[in-house]
Order: structure tokens, then sequence, then C-alpha cells
């Protein structure tokens, strides 16, 4: 998802640029996002020591506990993205200025927390299925995940609807702030539906030290990582947008040269 | 203030009467729902039949079936809703002609839930022909309660999400990924409302109300949400 974007949009824009008269090569990394990019390396290769041989096996789920320190943080990031795209929309809506970075921003974060949801929604299911004896239960967490899914690649679908970039902009705001509002509706809905569900592992204390620090740096690297993605994408996507208006342009002039 | 307020309020609602009067002329005079979305929405209560294949199980899953009948038929109603609006640029023409946008929203919710009224009394008694539904005459303030919740909730989002795809040209495909998520709420709580006025499962009215309470809340959260943002989203 994020790896043949950043090489379709440079090849778009060295194609625009051949027809208009300014060359540009601005790569999407910073001194901050290449300093930014090997940290997470690091914590990725620290995720793996800790969650992966430093931390004991748990007692009843083995090994099987291990793929908890790629699950719960992708999970916590996933909805994290979500708070940021709705924040983000709200703040594009708010501002007199329209500035379109709080739309990149929400484009962005949407974008990688439907990638931290996949890996939610994959993990839990391949741990749910030696644990529990299933790939999916209809418990009401799990529901509202999936929908929530659902509703953030509907959200990314009415962002390439088209249009201008303010338009593209207003409507997809007001998408993610419908978002904002359907998830509790559907959240409670489930969960008066189906009223059980699992505990809270973390919030009942009942986790060993070493794996709640191996938790830990999952969280962190994991956070890190998102800051990585969505600085990379929001630059992508400002790229995107510069490649369009220049498009624009570039027929324009081969318009009027055509005379 | 609160007279410009008023007045604002006023002219939004007159906006609504004539837009939603509009939809149903139209309507009268094609009879688009009555000769296509009700037959469909017919026979797809009959392929879940054929589906299921068991009197039994039809008589217990029957609200959901309904409602799924309903939510089904929704797509199409609303797709026809816009279709009206964007075939001559009629939607452009009112935002230019600055018709405040939360009017236009409330007239073709109006009529769209005039339109799902009739729709889900069809279904109503497709599910007592069809599927042996009993309907005690007891419950019967339950099953209108219900049924006028779940009709705005749905009018009010099938009309807000419609607007966005007619914004779109050509991307109706669009429209059931965007609705059927949202109006998931709708499914879980009419079904429950449901079963509880047909006495499903031995569910009692007791079990209804607080799914009518969730039906309303839903109503009255997208209700809002589509009068201010309608604008925004049908904007060119």
């Amino acid at each position: 998802m994020n790896t043949t974007a950043p090489t379709a949009a440079t090849d778009n824009a060295s194609n625009a640029s051949a027809a208009a008269p300014v060359r540009d090569k601005r790569p999407t990394s910073t001194r901050f996002t290449q300093v930014l990019g090997v940290i997470v390396l690091a914590g990725f290769a620290w995720l793996v020591v800790f969650g992966l041989l430093l931390s004991p096996d748990d007692s009843e789920q083995r090994s099987l506990v291990r793929i908890m320190y790629v699950h719960v943080p992708s999970a916590w990031l996933a909805y994290l993205a979500f708070v940021v795209t709705g924040v983000a929309s709200a703040a594009y809506l708010w501002r007199r200025s329209r500035n379109l970075q709080w739309d990149r921003l929400a484009g962005a974060s949407a974008e990688v927390g439907i990638l931290f949801m996949a890996i939610t929604l994959v993990t839990g299911s391949l741990w749910g299925r030696p644990t529990w004896g299933t790939y999916w239960t209809w418990d009401s967490r799990l529901t509202t995940t999936a929908f929530l899914f659902v509703t953030y690649i509907g959200y990314l679908a009415v962002r390439g609807l088209g249009g201008s970039h303010h338009q593209r902009a207003r409507r997809s705001a007001v998408m993610a702030l419908l978002a904002v509002l359907e998830v509790p509706l559907v959240h409670f809905s489930v969960r008066w539906w189906r009223p059980l569900h699992q505990g809270q592992t973390v919030e009942a204390q009942k986790i060993d030290g070493l794996m709640l620090f191996s938790l830990f740096v999952g969280l962190v690297a994991f956070t890190l990582l998102y800051v990585w993605l969505v600085l990379h994408r929001m630059r992508v996507a400002l790229l995107d947008d510069e490649v369009d208006d220049r498009g624009l342009d570039a027929a324009l002039a081969a318009r009027r040269a055509e005379g | 203030m609160s007279v410009k307020a008023r007045s604002a309020a006023a002219q939004a609602w007159r906006v609504a009467r004539l837009v939603a009067v509009k939809d149903l002329r139209v309507e009268w005079r094609s009879r688009v729902v009555l000769n296509q979305v009700l037959p469909f929405a017919a026979v797809v209560m009959v392929m879940f039949a054929f589906a299921l294949d068991n009197t039994d199980l039809l008589t217990r899953v029957a609200p959901g079936l309904v409602w799924m009948a309903t939510i089904f038929s929704l797509q199409v109603l609303v797709q026809r809703s816009f279709a009206i609006e964007t075939a001559d640029g009629a939607l452009d023409a009112l935002q230019v002609a600055g018709v405040r946008p939360g009017g236009v929203f409330l007239g073709k919710s109006l009529a769209l839930a005039a339109e799902l009224a009739v729709l889900e009394v069809v279904l109503l008694g497709a599910a007592i022909v069809l599927y042996r539904t009993d309907v005690p005459a007891g419950r019967l303030g339950l099953l209108a309660a219900t049924y006028l919740a779940a009709t705005c909730g749905l009018a009010f989002v099938g009309t807000l999400y419609g607007g966005l795809a007619a914004g779109a040209k050509g991307r109706e495909t669009l429209l059931p990924l965007l609705m059927l998520p949202v109006v998931a709420p709708v499914l879980i709580g009419a079904t429950r409302a449901t079963e509880a006025a047909f006495g499903t499962n031995d569910a009692t009215t007791g079990d209804g109300w607080p799914w009518l309470g969730l039906l309303a809340l839903f109503a009255a959260v997208f209700g809002t949400a589509g009068t201010l943002g309608f604008g925004s989203l049908i904007d060119e």
C-alpha cells in the first residue's frame, strides 16, 4: 500500500516537469525522517529481541502470547490514527485559512490506520484460531473493529473521488466527522447485541513485568513507525497535488501553443 | 438574533416542503419506486425463503429479513432520489440559486422516508404472508414507533451519503460501501425492536423499548449532522 505510491508519484512528477519548464526532484525524506527511520528500524530490532527472545512464555498460551507484542500496539496505533484523522478533519473545517496540510494529514493518517487495523485483524485471527479454536467470534470489540476498518476504506474511496483539492478536502473532512459519529453508535449497538467480551489484560494488572515491558517496546516502535509513515505519505500527497496542478497548467500551455 | 434564526429555520422548512413535494410528484408521475423498487423488495423476500428453505427458521428470523430487504431497497431508492437531481444539474442549480442546503437535505429525507414507509408496509405484509409472522395487536404501538424511528434514521443516512455520491458522477458503486456500515446500528436496533413487537423468540415488549431509544438517537444524530453538513458534501 505504501511502497508503490511514492514511485508512482515521482514518475508522474518527472513526466509533468518534462512538459513544464520547472524541474523539481524533491525526495520525500528529510534529515529528520532519515534519522527517524533508523530509530524505527532499531526499535523493531529491539522489539524482536524482547518479543521473541527475552520475554517469557505464557503459562497457558505458551509462545502464542508473543503475537500480542504486534497485535496490541497495532490496535492502539490504528485507533490513534483514526483519532488524528478526525481531529485533522475538524481542524481543516474550522480554520478560516482552510489549510490543505490538515487534509493531507487526515488522509495519510487514515491510510496508515487502515494498515495497522489490517495487521490487528489478521494477527488477532491467527491468535484466536489456536487459543479460542476459531478465527472470529461475534464479540463486540471484534465487530466494531471490523466496521471501523470498512468505514475508513470507504473514507479513502471518498478521497479518491476527484474534483479540486479543496473539494476533496471538504468532502472527506465531513466524511471523517460522520465516521466519528458512526463509530460510537456502532460500538454501543453491537455491545448491546452481544454483551459478552474478553476482559482487557493490561488494565487487569495480571501481566508479567517483562511481558509488559516488551509490549511497551512494541508500542514505542509502532508509534515511531506511524509518525514516519504519516510524514512520508503527507509529502507524497503534497507532491501528488502539485503534479495535478502542474499537469493542468502544462495542458493549458500546450493548448495555447497550438494556437 | 433569535428572530433572524427563526426566519432562517422557517425558510429552511419551506424549502424542505417544496423539495419533498417535488420529489414525491416526480415519483407519482414516473412510478419508478412503484414499478421497480417494490417488486425488487418483494423478490428479495422470496429469495431469502429460497436461501433458508425452512419455514420455522423463516418465522424466527423474519424481523431481520424484513430490515435487510428494506436496507437493500434503500440503496436503490437513494440512487433514484439523486439520479433525478444530477440528471439536469438540478442540485447545482439549487446551490447557485442560494437555496439552503439544510432545507434541501430535510426535503429529500422527507420524500425518501415517505417512499420507505410505503415499502416497509409492503414488506411487512410479505412477512405476514410468506414467513407466517404474527403481529399481536397489543404491540402495534411499539411496532409503529420502531418503524417511525428506523425510517427517519435510514432516510437521513441515505440522503446524506446519496448527496455525497451524487457529487461524484459515475461513482454510484461507492454508495453501498459507504452506507451499509453506517446503517448497521439501525439493522441491529430495528431487528431487535421488531422481534419484540412480533413476539419472536418469546421477546417481550420490554425488550424492545431500549432499542427504540437507540433508533431515535441514531435518527437525531444523523438528522442534525445532515442538516448542518449537507452543504459541504454537495458543494461543487
